[in-house]
């Protein structure tokens, strides 16, 4: 229905561009795609608080309009190819499942300049950017290794893909830099949106005795399910302390705002090239939400933490690190390439449960 | 943890059982709405508004059920006195109510629900072993077994049950015999749209007290899908409710223990177990055509 009312508006806009195509345009058009709502409360509500803070900082230069609850796939390339046409400068796509469609879109608009969150696939046209989100993980490893008493933790993951399993491992390393024996738990979903489902899984996992959980799903259903229970949990991609006001550890906020206004006003001053762009905590792309809830010993070890890997003195991935099955995969002080982190798919040592392949 | 598991269960069959019980009912009526995940979500969103604006889960529930309950008069409306395709009307009001409800709850997203809380029946709720999962439970769970019980009764015992399969069978003779077709399908209609409504209650004051878009998930369509394969009887639907939360929840439990099993396979488990054993227990054909509705799905203009 909205996502109808957008596309109308779309049209309304394309046939106003024509008429008025002798007219110079004074604002530009700054377009975004999202896969979901953008009121989710998670993945896409953080690309679209990114969005509202561009609108509100270039907003005299700009506009931002976007489409919601794209699905991934041919409608994805219609909706993209309908916003090129509508006359977007530039075009904002924010969903993994959005590549193949960005890539196509972008062969046939070489004016127009595209941005694809997470691929890997890029053209002179169109750059790529992702959040190291690991970084976060390895910080929430290492709060729940401290705060667990039975050195135990569970681990709501969505589907088997290098992102998710770079995410496990992160977490699992930071635990284990604490307490070598810690173990983690891992329920697959199999889905990014079910709160029914996320709540049954994290009941599962309590009921077989973590008690500290964290997810990689996109709703606030698990954290609402350890606030019942009286365990602690972290939150995901957008700070989630109001389902758990009690509960709520520290959550990874994604903050997509500073490279949106940083990219546009590339577009602006005419100095935008196609960059793969990879960055973490210390650009601010991603940021921990308040540390709360925990002894401050503990929250201190977070932010030293926190610092170390801003400052590069700290990367999560930092051998010696075993395989699960306890072969050797990186020396003493040896560090992977991102190209190894971005395609992984194994476990470290001391994640209890079968990665499915 | 036997326990544990068990609320779980009844947790996550509920909202299953509910809607497939209001669906049997309209499908026993001859009128196939596939409109139930649609309803469902105007339940839930529905619920959660009246609960969050009056503060009281109950009035909640009864806002969940006039919010489905009212959606599927849109879907009556169009098929039983315009006499729209079924099928296609279903499919629109599932669309639209996934995006109406989107619209009606934006302001409710990220508020913390209230959830509904169990009553224990006093004397029964200390029962070893089942009293705390059978009779300390909320109200919904209740209801879902009341309407096993009370469908059953009033499909196959009561005169006004007769009419309505005797419409679903052939609205032809039924009309001939002067039973109000129309007036009988509606409420039907409405009946079905009231039960996804609580379903759909269920899923945003118990088991997860929270609006989020989208949030019903499918569980609509595992719902029809529970009545074809229930071969149209209140206690089989029952019995794969239950089945089918059954193994949704050992899955996760399986994987949470650590077996080894690919997770992918796991997560399909449910829909595979639930239909294999509903094959099996409707395998006699000759009762699975006495069971489903002749009449299923086909419009009824009476004449003049």
């Amino acid at each position: 229905m909205k996502k109808l009312i957008i596309a109308l508006a779309a049209s309304a806009a394309l046939l106003g561009g024509f008429s008025t195509g002798a007219q110079a345009q004074e604002k530009k058009k700054v377009c975004f795609i999202y896969v979901g709502s953008k009121t989710d409360g998670g993945w896409t509500q953080a690309h679209d608080i990114g969005r509202q803070e561009l609108q509100k900082t270039l907003g005299d230069k700009i506009e931002t309009p976007y489409l919601e609850n794209v699905p991934e796939g041919p409608d994805a390339e219609r909706a993209i190819e309908r916003m090129a046409r509508s006359g977007c400068a530039m075009i904002f796509t924010t969903s993994f499942g959005f590549m193949d469609a960005t890539v196509k879109v972008a062969a046939k608009f070489p004016d127009v300049k595209f941005e694809h969150a997470t691929g890997f696939k890029a053209a002179p046209n169109l750059a790529t950017y992702n959040s190291r989100f690991y970084e976060g993980r390895y910080i929430q490893g290492q709060i729940a290794a401290k705060m667990s008493k039975k050195g135990l933790a569970g681990y709501i993951a969505s589907f088997p893909i290098p992102e998710v399993v770079m995410g496990i491992n992160a977490f699992e390393l930071g635990a284990k830099s604490i307490n070598p024996n810690f173990k983690l738990k891992v329920v697959w979903a199999n889905t990014w949106f079910d709160p029914g489902k996320e709540a049954d899984a994290a009941k599962a996992l309590i009921d077989q005795g973590v008690d500290i959980l964290t997810q990689h799903t996109d709703t606030t259903a698990p954290m609402q399910v350890a606030a019942e229970r009286g365990i602690p949990a972290f939150g995901q991609a957008s700070d989630m302390i109001a389902a758990g006001p009690k509960t709520q550890l520290t959550a990874i906020v994604d903050t997509w705002g500073a490279y949106y206004i940083k990219r546009t006003q590339a577009l602006l001053d005419g100095t935008w090239k196609s960059e793969q762009i990879w960055d973490g905590l210390k650009d601010g792309i991603l940021t921990m939400a308040p540390y709360t809830n925990m002894p401050d010993d503990v929250k201190a070890m977070a932010e030293e933490t926190e610092a170390k890997i801003k400052s590069g003195e700290l990367h999560p991935f930092t051998g010696p690190i075993n395989k699960q099955d306890g072969s050797p995969w990186l020396k003493a002080g040896e560090k992977p390439e991102d190209g190894v982190l971005l395609g992984m798919n194994f476990y470290v040592e001391g994640v209890d449960d079968k990665l499915p392949q | 943890m036997f326990e544990a598991i068990l609320l779980t269960v009844i947790t996550a069959s509920t909202p299953l059982v509910i809607a497939a019980l209001g669906e049997l009912v309209t499908e026993r009526a001859g009128v196939l709405n596939l409109g139930v995940e649609g309803m469902m979500i105007m339940g839930a969103v529905c619920a959660f508004a009246t609960a969050q604006l009056t503060g009281s889960p109950y009035l909640g529930i009864l806002g969940g059920i006039l919010g489905g309950g009212l959606f599927s008069l849109l879907f009556g409306f169009l098929t039983l006195t315009l006499v729209a395709n079924q099928v296609a009307t279903g499919l629109a009001l599932t669309i639209l109510g996934l995006g109406l409800s989107g619209q009606i709850g934006e302001s409710f997203v990220g508020q913390s629900g209230i959830k509904l809380q169990p009553i224990a029946i006093p004397f029964l709720s200390q029962l070893p072993l089942v009293g705390r999962v059978l009779f300390a439970q909320d109200l919904t769970f209740y209801l879902s077994i009341a309407l096993v019980i009370g469908i059953s009764w009033f499909l196959f015992k009561s005169r006004a049950g007769l009419k309505v399969r005797a419409i679903g069978d052939n609205h032809g003779s039924a009309h001939a015999l002067g039973i109000h077709v129309i007036r009988t399908r509606y409420l039907a209609v409405l009946f079905g749209g009231a039960c996804a409504g609580l379903a759909g209650a269920q899923l945003s004051l118990v088991y997860t007290p929270q609006w989020v878009e989208n949030m019903s998930a499918g569980r609509g369509w595992i719902a029809l899908a529970l009545v074809v394969f229930a071969s149209w009887r209140p206690w089989r639907v029952l019995a794969g409710g239950y089945l089918f939360g059954a193994v949704t929840i050992g899955q996760l439990h399986a994987q949470a223990f650590g077996l080894g099993v690919p997770s992918q396979l796991l997560s399909a488990l449910p829909y595979a177990a639930t239909i294999v054993v509903l094959i099996i227990i409707s395998h006699n054909r000759r009762t699975t055509l006495i069971n489903t509705p002749a009449s299923l799905g086909k419009p009824f203009v009476p004449e003049r």
